[in-house]
């Protein structure tokens, strides 16, 4: 599976959208998809143990999870930097 | 810039005059026939406190978020419902002033100064309880126009509005949490009241719940989406001005209670009454509360023009975390100052009555529920890790 599939499988069991996540584009607003600030920190939280990574707070802004694309883009930074991942 | 209007000090001064001169001598009636204090409302408009925090080049002061605060505490010392009803609209007003930057909603700024409307909100919704961030009725535009109608179960002040702001899905295929802010004046708005407003406090603001029915330019729906009107304006400007009445109205008790010890204090000279200590203590609480507020005041101007910070959670969880305190310290204030004040603070005819400020105050941990709050600072705090 990757990234994207991932975080698609994720965002199904979590993201509450009223879309499937699995038709959304990679770009797609998934708030406008219906991603609720409460789903959101679900959705981080899963993120978070499927990568076994730890979002620093500089990164749990709107803009990270606006997207499939936007949050592959924060596991790659945060999984591209082993030393660092734990650090917030 | 969070703003500054020339005469620093003159709106609070304004309010403190007004408060003292025409809302104090009101306010038992506004509560006891729970009607809206128009004599107030006349005399700021006759003043142009309406329109304040309108930059200059709309008509307005240009106040900051700090002055309204102020104002609003003044007023809060003499009558909460109209504390609340100016706190309110200011709110409404700051949305306008930081979201509504096209030119149509420019013109519409400029009325709202030049003739000194009163703004009201309309953002709970039948079926959704108090989830304020979600909306179930939506905006149906067409060639530039746009209608929409939502079953309210609270507007305050509604039925003495000039304009309402209006949340509601961005279209009628959007998703629950895609809203948008509507501005509309009232002769676009037809109001259907349903229920009454016959509450235990804050009886003046006259909340009643309406069926809604809005139409209008497509341009009076604010560009941004609500999602950033919350967090960057609406969530802490309504959270500090809550804070502000709930401070004003703790003053009044505090006030009350100081010169009940000071009377007994004179009754005995040469001993300190028994309840020279719970004031102490009391006013060891004010300053708290006032504390937590002003702090508040300046950690907003501080973020004013931030908009990540403002987005981003630790600031959420801090203003939300003022709500908490503040509406709960409010009601521990007045709840000290009947223990000093003793059955004179009991009985609801005497100077030393508190009855209508412990009403008022059990209200503060009720709109937007502090429960529901706490519920979004639990989850927000399982990912955030500022400290």
């Amino acid at each position: 599976m990757t990234t994207s599939e991932r975080i698609r499988q994720i965002l199904r069991d979590h993201g509450r959208l009223a879309a499937d996540a699995g038709t959304l584009g990679e770009d797609s607003d998934l708030y406008q998809a219906g991603l609720t600030s409460h789903a959101s920190v679900t959705l981080m939280l899963a993120l978070e143990d499927a990568f076994e990574i730890e979002f620093p707070e500089r990164m749990l802004r709107r803009r990270t999870f606006e997207s499939v694309a936007a949050i592959r883009d924060a596991v790659a930074e945060l999984t591209s930097s082993p030393g660092l991942k734990a650090v917030s | 810039m969070p703003g500054t209007s020339t005469a620093p000090g003159a709106l609070r001064k304004l309010a403190e005059q007004i408060g003292a001169d025409i809302a104090a001598p009101a306010a038992d009636a506004v509560d006891r026939e729970a009607r809206f204090p128009h004599e107030v409302f006349a005399a700021m408009r006759a003043e142009r406190m309406l329109g304040v925090m309108i930059p200059p080049e709309h008509g307005g002061a240009g106040a900051g978020i700090a002055e309204v605060a102020a104002a609003v505490q003044a007023l809060g010392e003499h009558c909460a419902s109209t504390s609340m009803i100016y706190a309110m609209h200011q709110i409404q007003v700051a949305c306008l002033v930081r979201h509504g930057e096209s030119p149509f909603m420019r013109e519409v700024l400029a009325r709202v100064a030049q003739e000194e409307m009163l703004l009201a909100s309309a953002t709970t919704e039948a079926g959704i309880g108090g989830a304020i961030r979600t909306s179930s009725c939506a905006v149906e535009e067409k060639q530039g126009r746009f209608r929409l109608e939502k079953q309210a179960p609270v507007i305050s002040y509604g039925a003495h509005a000039d304009g309402i702001l209006v949340t509601a899905r961005r279209a009628p295929d959007a998703a629950p949490n895609d809203q948008v802010l509507v501005y509309v004046p009232r002769d676009g708005l037809t109001l259907t009241p349903s229920g009454t407003w016959d509450t235990l406090g804050f009886r003046g603001t006259c909340s009643l719940g309406f069926h809604l029915a809005a139409e209008g330019d497509a341009r009076q729906v604010l560009p941004e989406p609500y999602a950033a009107i919350s967090s960057r304006t609406m969530l802490p400007v309504s959270h500090i001005l809550w804070s502000s009445v709930w401070l004003g109205l703790a003053t009044a008790a505090v006030r009350k209670a100081r010169a009940f010890v000071r009377a007994e204090a004179r009754k005995k000279p040469g001993t300190t009454p028994p309840a020279a200590v719970r004031l102490a203590e009391l006013v060891n609480v004010h300053q708290q509360l006032r504390a937590t507020v002003h702090d508040a005041v300046r950690e907003y101007e501080r973020l004013w023009d931030d908009t990540e910070a403002l987005d981003a959670m630790p600031f959420a969880i801090r203003m939300n975390n003022l709500k908490l305190a503040a509406s709960c310290q409010v009601v521990d204030i007045v709840h000290q100052a009947m223990l000093i004040c003793g059955m004179s603070g009991y009985r609801e005819d005497s100077p030393f009555s508190l009855g209508r400020l412990l009403r008022d105050a059990t209200g503060a941990a009720l709109m937007i529920n502090n429960d529901r709050i706490y519920g979004g600072n639990a989850a927000m705090l399982l990912v955030s890790k500022d400290d």
